[in-house]
């Protein structure tokens, strides 16, 4: 009996500590939105998004930055989402085992906790200096080499899910390999795949470091991918650290949009695909 | 005999081969290797056209390893060979100039646990059929009709042929599998215990199916279940630890058994 008590105690405590660990979490959690959206949704209006970053002591709005991110987001994941779907199905499909495979894997997980900040000196050092000066390039492919990663590690961890019977079973028809894997696997991998790529285009929005050495940011409206590129982050980074009320503002704005649109595609990588995912 | 069973005094007796009369597929000597493992050990038989041939034996005896080398299953991973002859219409299928996905659409596979494509069921049935023949939409649709006919599943998706065949039932699953598998036309087909997953009612429409299919194809099934066997069957192997102990019509296997080993095994002494 006394076992019992104690078995019984010592789940109670490891109960209710994890509980309170847990709660620890959600409150700084909870309390950093918060902060966010209160202070956020002050400076929220229609000019944050019709109007251009303006100069110290002027009104304005955040539109070049907006567009800037949805174009270097868009090029990012145009290059990265590519190589990292071919490269996931090799190293599930194709790579097995192998030497080959085991060392690609191996590179992809450094490459996936590597700090975006080295990332963006790499980028900087190949296409900024060079040239002479920052582009909006620079920005897309630094932000595609942090979405190589992400999209290989879940490609591959989508495919390797897809049962092998499945595979078989195709094959049995006599689909050869290629087939097999496009019009099947791919098939039954979808969603997983799609949530990869919505994750990492999550993760990349937020990224300033890489950002900082690469398309930098622009105070005018631009869409020409080879000059320096206004964005969100840059935009934050820059203006947090101003002593302008009008650009602190803004930089609490810029911070909740990104914010938003993270939870947004989060919340729909997580609930959105998986609820169509399981309708037979 | 049942746990003394002595593997090396079973080989010194010759198999029981009887040759048949319209061999569809040949083996001789057939010998498997999982890496340096030899998990079938020179198999001689006769599998006959229009007939089914049932394989039955312990877990593990290796039937459906020698299912899998007559579409050549085990080509997808590296470390499995096969050994000695198979031969299908004349052919030698085992030979390295033997295009493998050519092979694979002449004998088709059902496998234990159905395994629906994440597609519509038509898209499931025109799935092979796309792979090898260029048909017209009024082909394919009557090619598609045709196969869940014959597969006794047509009345049952006639009305949601656009749905996803994951949404069938087991039994369902299992029916459009197989006639995912007819639809391509193939000569043979192989059965890896095709009802194992299945409730007494699909399998007795399985069953039935299989008994309407031999009129088109030579059928191989693999089966745990001695009364399947007993039913469906024209021929029986008796496997036992990669031999093949004995081979012969249903009726004499399971009335007048040549061997001790297979009345032990039918008798559910061992295994």
């Amino acid at each position: 009996m006394t076992r019992y008590h104690r078995r019984k105690l010592v789940n109670a405590f490891n109960l209710a500590a994890s509980i309170a660990v847990t709660l620890f979490g959600l409150f700084m959690l909870g309390w950093i939105l918060s902060i966010l959206f209160i202070k956020g949704f002050q400076h929220i209006n229609w000019a944050v998004f019709t109007e251009m970053t303006p100069p110290p002591g002027e009104s304005g709005g955040l539109l070049n930055a907006i567009v800037g991110t949805l174009l270097l987001t868009l090029v990012a994941v145009l290059i990265g989402t590519p190589i990292g779907v071919m490269a996931g199905t090799y190293l599930a499909e194709f790579g097995g085992k192998s030497r080959f495979a085991s060392t690609v894997r191996f590179i992809n997980d450094i490459l996936l906790s590597a700090p975006s900040i080295v990332v963006g000196v790499f980028v900087y050092t190949l296409l900024v200096s060079p040239v002479g000066h920052f582009s909006g390039w620079a920005g897309g492919v630094a932000l595609a080499i942090l979405v190589i990663p992400v999209v290989v590690r879940t490609t591959e961890d989508m495919l390797k899910l897809v049962p092998s019977q499945l595979r078989e079973a195709a094959a049995a028809l006599g689909a050869p390999r290629w087939k097999v894997t496009v019009n099947v696997v791919y098939k039954a991998a979808l969603s997983g795949m799609i949530t990869g790529m919505l994750l990492a285009t999550a993760r990349i929005m937020g990224e300033t470091a890489p950002l900082l050495f690469t398309a930098l940011s622009n105070n005018f409206w631009s869409t020409d991918m080879n000059q320096p590129m206004a964005n969100m982050p840059v935009v934050i980074y820059q203006y947090a650290l101003s002593p302008y009320s009008d650009w602190q503002n803004l930089a609490w704005a810029a911070a909740l949009l990104i914010t938003i649109s993270v939870l947004v595609m989060n919340i729909f990588a997580r609930y959105g695909l998986k609820g169509h995912n399981q309708k037979p | 005999m049942s746990a003394s069973v002595n593997a090396d005094d079973l080989l010194e007796k010759t198999n029981y081969i009887r040759a048949v009369a319209d061999p569809k597929i040949v083996l001789r000597d057939l010998s498997f290797y999982y890496g340096k493992f030899k998990a079938l050990h020179d198999i001689s038989m006769d599998i006959p056209d229009r007939k089914v041939t049932a394989f039955i034996g312990p877990s593990g005896c290796g039937k459906s390893t020698l299912l899998r080398v007559f579409n050549r299953m085990y080509d997808l991973y590296p470390g499995q060979r096969a050994e000695g002859d198979l031969i299908l219409d004349g052919e030698n299928v085992l030979g390295s100039s033997i295009d493998v996905n050519m092979l694979r659409a002449r004998v088709g596979m059902v496998f234990q646990k159905p395994t629906p494509f994440p597609m519509s069921i038509y898209d499931n049935v025109a799935f092979g059929v796309r792979l090898y023949e260029k048909l017209k939409k009024s082909e394919l649709d009557d090619r598609v009709e045709w196969a869940l006919q014959r597969a006794a599943l047509w009345d049952e998706v006639k009305d949601k042929l656009k749905q996803t065949g994951g949404a069938l039932s087991g039994g369902q699953q299992q029916r459009l599998c197989i006639a995912r598998g007819i639809a391509v036309k193939p000569e043979v087909l192989l059965l890896d215990e095709p009802t194992s997953a299945l409730d007494p009612i699909s399998t007795s429409k399985i069953e039935e199916l299989i008994y309407e299919l031999k009129d088109d194809f030579a059928i191989a099934i693999v089966t745990h279940n001695m009364q399947q066997a007993a039913r469906v069957s024209d021929y029986t192997a008796f496997m036992y630890l990669g031999d093949l102990m004995e081979y012969d019509h249903t009726d004499n296997i399971f009335t007048n058994p040549d061997r001790k080993e297979t009345e032990d095994y039918i008798t559910g002494r061992f295994g």
